[in-house]
């Protein structure tokens, strides 16, 4: 693997270490479809949490969340509809569920490690 | 949620809005969004601001980040709430302290590497900042100078975002750029005084002198027809160099104007002064309504009659303007200012010159003396003189013709030695004489003989039945007009302000009314 690929799977590594410590049950992972990815599913009370995850290894790019652009977050909204089409047709029903869709910085600075958290982006 | 205020001024015309800057950071996707009606200029201040903040070792939240602009109503125009912009992200995310910034006015631009430029209007926004009861304001560097002109506040000049965010309290360096700011050598009254010309340098002319004299001592309009190359322009010139130095409100206003139009007399010898030296402007007869009065696209901007505020307007070869630029001096001549009226508001810059005219007898402008050189045809002269429409020339007190000097006039003038009194001799001469005017005239509106309307100088201000009988006379003839008669008395007033007297005796008057002219004053020379 390639090493920005290694630090990104990283990142989504410790973005599902943070949620799985809040709490929440990791449903899925790097959902694909044709249209594109999810990073990160979560569950908790009721809500499905679709997340954006991305790694920084420096501010020279700037910061991570500036990487996530308004058209990403389209591309977002229509996965989650994708995601939630596909998991009626295997039979779990999404019915009476919420929706958030959250953004995480991972920030990898000589050793140290910073999570930020967005909570219902748009 | 994070929120943080600043202050700004918006200008329309002369008159300031204080303008809240407000900051939102909020805990979404990094974004930038100005709201609160800025126009193109203004909305590109996100891009400078995002630089100028990065660039000057400070962050830029990489949150969600909201300014709003109230009121929304009033439409903002430039670059100058760049830095009021700036210092509300800063407060609102903690870098400063939000009581310091919300304390001050801010203005400025700024650069993409934090550089804090210079910016027009500081002056005027800043008498409206103190009117607003503010106390401190934080300004350009190269506009320190022009701020502290405002008095009841105190001003801070700034060269760098960085610097300014150290002011509010930022834990950041700074060093201040080593390069030196400039040191003027002259002092700027001197270099104002160095730029103007001197009455003395007219040969002869001694009519010509003493109207203008007069003209600047009673602050009267002017008309002056004569054929080209008699020395129109070079007396017209010299008016304003017999005018006093401005009174420090009449500076402050005019200087004001300047600060405004951005004007290369403010940056360069400058507002960096006040200007005590009446302006002398002199647009040229393709000038079109805009460039007179004021105007232009967004913010309008001062025309040159109010960059003539307070000092003299020359209008050379007044009847080749054109006629719409002529008609629309009426108003402001009547009121003293200009009102642009715009969707956005209504902008006002004060006007009050003295208006100089010179005209050349008839088109080709050899229609003196008998005549015989002139080629021009009747309609010609006709069309020409037609320019210059009754109501404008009602306004001018004063039409004067001006023969050229001839030879053997200027071998008289080196045989007697003769040579004219100095700009700064007359200068005096004409001090004192409005001085005494500003004394009769106390307690009305007015302070110049040219001011005073009809109606008070027919009650208040009478001429002896004595002296005044030919012109009474003359009235009741009907060989001159009421508007004339009123015309007579208040030259004749200032003539005798001129020479020290209390009344206008009966010299006072003839000579009133030669200065006065012919009711008609381009049909000269075929009496």
């Amino acid at each position: 693997m390639h090493k920005n690929q290694l630090l990104g799977k990283y990142g989504e590594d410790r973005a599902a270490d943070y949620f799985l410590n809040l709490g929440y049950e990791v449903i899925d992972r790097n959902w694909r479809c044709a249209e594109g990815e999810i990073d990160l599913i979560t569950f908790k009370t009721g809500r499905f949490v679709f997340t954006e995850v991305k790694t920084r290894s420096g501010r020279g790019y700037g910061h991570p969340f500036e990487a996530i652009t308004a058209q990403k977050v389209q591309r977002m909204r229509r996965l989650v509809a994708l995601w939630c089409e596909q998991r009626e047709k295997t039979g779990e029903s999404v019915l009476g569920k919420k929706v958030r869709l959250d953004a995480i910085s991972v920030l990898v600075t000589n050793g140290k490690v910073a999570i930020e958290h967005l909570k219902q982006v748009y | 949620m994070q929120l943080a205020k600043s202050y700004a001024i918006s200008l329309m015309g002369l008159a300031g809005t204080l303008i809240e800057v407000e900051a939102e950071i909020s805990s979404n996707l990094p974004n930038f969004v100005l709201v609160g009606l800025p126009d193109a200029s203004l909305s590109e201040a996100k891009d400078r601001v995002r630089a100028a903040i990065h660039n000057s070792g400070l962050e830029m939240p990489a949150r969600r980040v909201t300014i709003n602009l109230s009121p929304a109503s009033v439409p903002k125009q430039g670059a100058s709430f760049d830095l009021s912009i700036a210092v509300a992200i800063l407060a609102a995310n903690g870098v400063v302290q939000s009581e310091a910034v919300a304390s001050a006015i801010h203005i400025g631009e700024l650069g993409l590497d934090g550089s804090i430029r210079r910016v027009a209007g500081v002056l005027p926004s800043l008498i409206s900042a103190v009117n607003a009861g503010f106390k401190r304001a934080i300004v350009p560097m190269a506009n320190l100078e022009e701020a502290r002109l405002a008095q009841g506040i105190e001003v801070v000049g700034a060269v760098h975002l960085a610097q300014v965010a150290k002011i509010h309290g930022a834990e950041i360096e700074f060093e201040p750029p080593s390069v030196e700011p400039i040191i003027r050598v002259e002092s700027p009254r001197a270099a104002q005084e160095f730029n103007s010309i001197d009455i003395a340098d007219v040969i002869g002319q001694v009519e010509a002198i003493s109207a203008l004299t007069v003209a600047a001592a009673g602050g009267h309009h002017l008309l002056m027809v004569g054929a080209p190359g008699a020395g129109k322009t070079m007396l017209a010139e010299r008016l304003a160099t017999l005018l006093p130095d401005l009174a420090h409100a009449c500076a402050i206003e005019t200087t004001a104007v300047y600060s405004i139009a951005g004007h290369r007399l403010v940056q360069n010898t400058g507002v960096d002064s006040l200007i005590v030296r009446p302006p002398f402007q002199a647009p040229h007869h393709t000038s079109s309504v805009t460039a007179l009065v004021g105007g232009g696209m967004g913010s309008p901007r001062p025309g040159l009659i109010s960059l003539a505020n307070h000092g003299v307007l020359f209008l050379d070869e007044a009847p080749e303007f054109q006629l719409p630029a002529l008609e629309s001096l009426r108003q402001p001549l009547e009121s003293g200012e200009v009102v642009i009226n715009r969707s956005g508001g209504t902008a006002r810059f004060p006007a009050h010159f003295q208006l100089v005219l010179a005209a050349n007898p008839c088109p080709c402008g050899n229609n003196t003396g008998k005549g015989k050189r002139c080629v021009c045809t009747q309609g010609q002269k006709l069309r020409y003189a037609a320019k210059l429409s009754g109501p404008l020339l009602d306004r001018v007190d004063i039409r004067l013709q001006i023969q050229p000097v001839s030879k053997t006039q200027l071998a008289m003038l080196k045989a007697e030695g003769h040579s004219n009194k100095s700009s700064k001799q007359l200068r005096e001469i004409v001090t004192e004489a409005r001085a005494r005017a500003a004394a009769r005239l106390a307690g009305t509106p007015w302070s110049i003989n040219a001011q005073v309307p009809g109606a008070y100088l027919r009650k208040h201000l009478k001429i002896d039945d004595g002296v005044g009988q030919q012109l009474q006379k003359a009235l009741e003839k009907g060989s001159i007009s009421m508007r004339g008669f009123d015309r007579c008395v208040r030259l004749a007033w200032t003539n005798a302000d001129l020479a020290g007297r209390d009344k206008p005796n009966e010299e006072d008057l003839a000579e009133a009314i030669l200065l006065r002219g012919s009711e008609n004053p381009m049909e000269f020379g075929h009496a």
